[in-house]
């Protein structure tokens, strides 16, 4: 007998509308590391490195370490975000506040509730996106209006990031264990995903393994934008995205559910 | 109004399974409108898994289950805009203030934020906790924090509070104070669905009770009934019962239990008998009292700890 015969509507919206709440009690230090985290960046890679490795070549272009490196930062930002809050943050509203718990004794459904959770992280990666962006154009690294599209961007890589963040929420048994994900996932999607050397550098199996990165096809995506490059095969990553969204989101619908109804 | 809807709650062989471990074994029973119903049982005898079954938070293994008239595996979300749920473990949202906590709450219920914030403000002042409405959740007493929770699973005006294990944990003082709020609802119509330890607050709240062990239902009635009939009405306990006495408990026959060196009898009226054991037997180590709810679950259910 199933319980959630038609489990997702608009309510998930109460859901994300909470965490947005819980967001503004202290937006102002929500906001801090978006927006120094690129400074720190910028100023260890742009004065400190830049000066070592000099232009890099990039589609045929001559462009600074620091412009094509700044892309890449947009990119892991929102990667991290949506992650971390799908996965640490999710996991201690799940497990220690019980909050789920409280919402299922209302009109919501576990499916709207993960829904609202997924949302919301892609939300935070859109506003710290939005953050660091206005810092990274203010170097002058962002060709506008194309710069703009990065923020439909950062939703989406939010998308793609929660899903699977929440999908590791919902199979691991402890909060220790994310470890694992971070280490066997993120941590080599952060190194080798074209953020801070271009992906011909690797030997052709590492390039053709580095193309399943979700992360590789964020970065490549935003480094676009901020060049000003737009073409259609751009279209590809975009669809990658999507697509990769599309496996995880309802895995992780699918992880939660047995992890939660019993 | 027709019978059907006279039931709150209508189950008929409600059945949930784990695997091979079935917590609750084809149990039916019904609950009517303004009456306040408890569960009784010890750990494991399936009282939580019967609550989440009857808001729909646990898929139901078998059997039907209707509340207002509607059926739980269908209609689950039009039931829980009717019910209010203070589940076992305190969950208050500790990212927000106490006055946040419900006016939050109210939107799942599709509650508008004006009227949200007037029912929050009521309901913080119902539960005494007014003087606290822009503190932190993590400010808030044990006391408190559950009345808080009964604050919020009566955000939505429920026409049903389920209530599992209400005022575990809480002082004398938090757990006289949230069985008066609980007289007030009920004076209001409210059906309350509880489960509880303590057998003073069922045998005080509670119209009818059910003691149910293994997931199954062993019997159910008033509470006064159910001490007249499974424990009489006066008890004499003797410690390290003479064979005298023993014998003559055995021989008369009368209701009895052997507890380590503790001889528990019960007396039915005021029976000779029991008049002349109190005059031989009762003397130094000996307790005579009033039979209580506890004589009868501690009857039914066995004196094994559940752990």
């Amino acid at each position: 007998m199933k319980i959630m015969q038609v489990p997702i509507s608009w309510r998930f919206l109460r859901v994300w509308r909470r965490n947005l709440t819980v967001y503004r009690r202290i937006w102002h230090i929500n906001f801090l590391p978006p927006i120094l985290e690129p400074l720190f960046y910028l100023l260890a890679f742009g004065v400190g490195l830049s000066a070592l490795i000099g232009p890099v070549k990039y589609m045929d272009q001559q462009i600074s370490y620091l412009a094509f490196i700044a892309p890449a930062l947009l990119g892991v930002n929102a990667m991290y975000n949506a992650f971390f809050e799908n996965t640490y943050a999710s996991f201690v509203r799940m497990y220690y506040q019980k909050t789920f718990d409280a919402m299922m004794a209302t009109p919501l459904s576990l499916h709207e509730v993960i829904t609202g959770e997924i949302f919301w992280g892609a939300t935070k990666s859109f506003i710290a996106t939005a953050l660091m962006l206005a810092v990274v154009s203010a170097f002058g690294l962002v060709q506008y209006p194309h710069g703009f599209l990065i923020l439909f961007l950062a939703f989406l890589g939010g998308l793609a990031f929660g899903s699977l963040g929440m999908f590791f929420t919902g199979i691991l048994p402890s909060i220790d264990m994310f470890n694992l994900p971070i280490f066997l996932f993120i941590t080599p999607m952060f190194l080798f995903s074209g953020t801070f050397f271009p992906l011909e550098n690797l030997p052709l199996w590492a390039q053709q393994a580095a193309m399943a990165f979700p992360l590789t096809h964020l970065v490549h995506l935003s480094r676009s934008l901020c060049l000003g490059i737009l073409s259609w095969d751009l279209l590809w990553s975009v669809a990658y995205l999507v697509l990769f969204t599309m496996v995880f989101f309802p895995l992780a619908l699918y992880a939660m559910c047995r992890r939660l109804i019993h | 109004m027709s019978p059907s809807l006279q039931h709150i709650v209508s189950a008929k062989g409600l059945t949930k399974s784990f695997g091979t471990f079935t917590a609750v074994d084809h149990i039916s029973f019904r609950l009517m409108k303004g009456e306040c119903l408890g569960f009784l049982g010890p750990n494991g005898a399936g009282k939580t898994s019967t609550i989440r079954m009857m808001y729909g938070f646990s898929p139901m293994t078998g059997g039907t289950l209707e509340v207002f008239g509607l059926n739980m595996a269908t209609d689950w979300r039009a039931i829980r805009y009717g019910i209010g749920v203070c589940q076992q473990e305190n969950n208050p949202d500790p990212d927000l203030s106490v006055l946040q906590n419900l006016e939050v709450f109210a939107t799942y219920f599709d509650i508008p934020r004006k009227a949200a914030r007037s029912k929050a403000l009521d309901l913080l002042q119902f539960m005494a906790l007014d003087h606290r409405k822009h503190d932190p959740i993590s400010s808030l007493s044990g006391g408190m924090l559950r009345r808080l929770i009964l604050a919020r699973s009566l955000i939505n005006d429920p026409d049903l509070l389920i209530l599992d294990e209400p005022t575990t944990g809480l002082d004398p003082q938090s757990r006289h104070q949230l069985w008066e709020r609980m007289d007030a609802l009920r004076s209001r119509g409210i059906s309350i669905f509880l489960t509880t330890h303590y057998m003073d607050e069922a045998a005080r709240l509670c119209d009818r009770l059910i003691i149910m062990d293994h997931g199954k239902i062993l019997v159910q009635g008033r509470p006064d009934r159910l001490i007249r009939e499974y424990a009489g009405k006066d008890v004499v306990e003797v410690f390290n019962a003479p064979g005298e006495l023993m014998e003559l408990v055995r021989t008369h026959p009368l209701m009895h239990d052997v507890v380590g060196n503790r001889l528990i009898i019960y007396g039915q009226e005021r029976e000779n008998i029991f008049e002349l054991i109190g005059q031989k037997f009762c003397l130094e180590r000996c307790i005579q009292r009033m039979a209580t709810l506890e004589d009868v679950f501690l009857r039914l259910t066995g004196r094994e700890l559940r752990e």
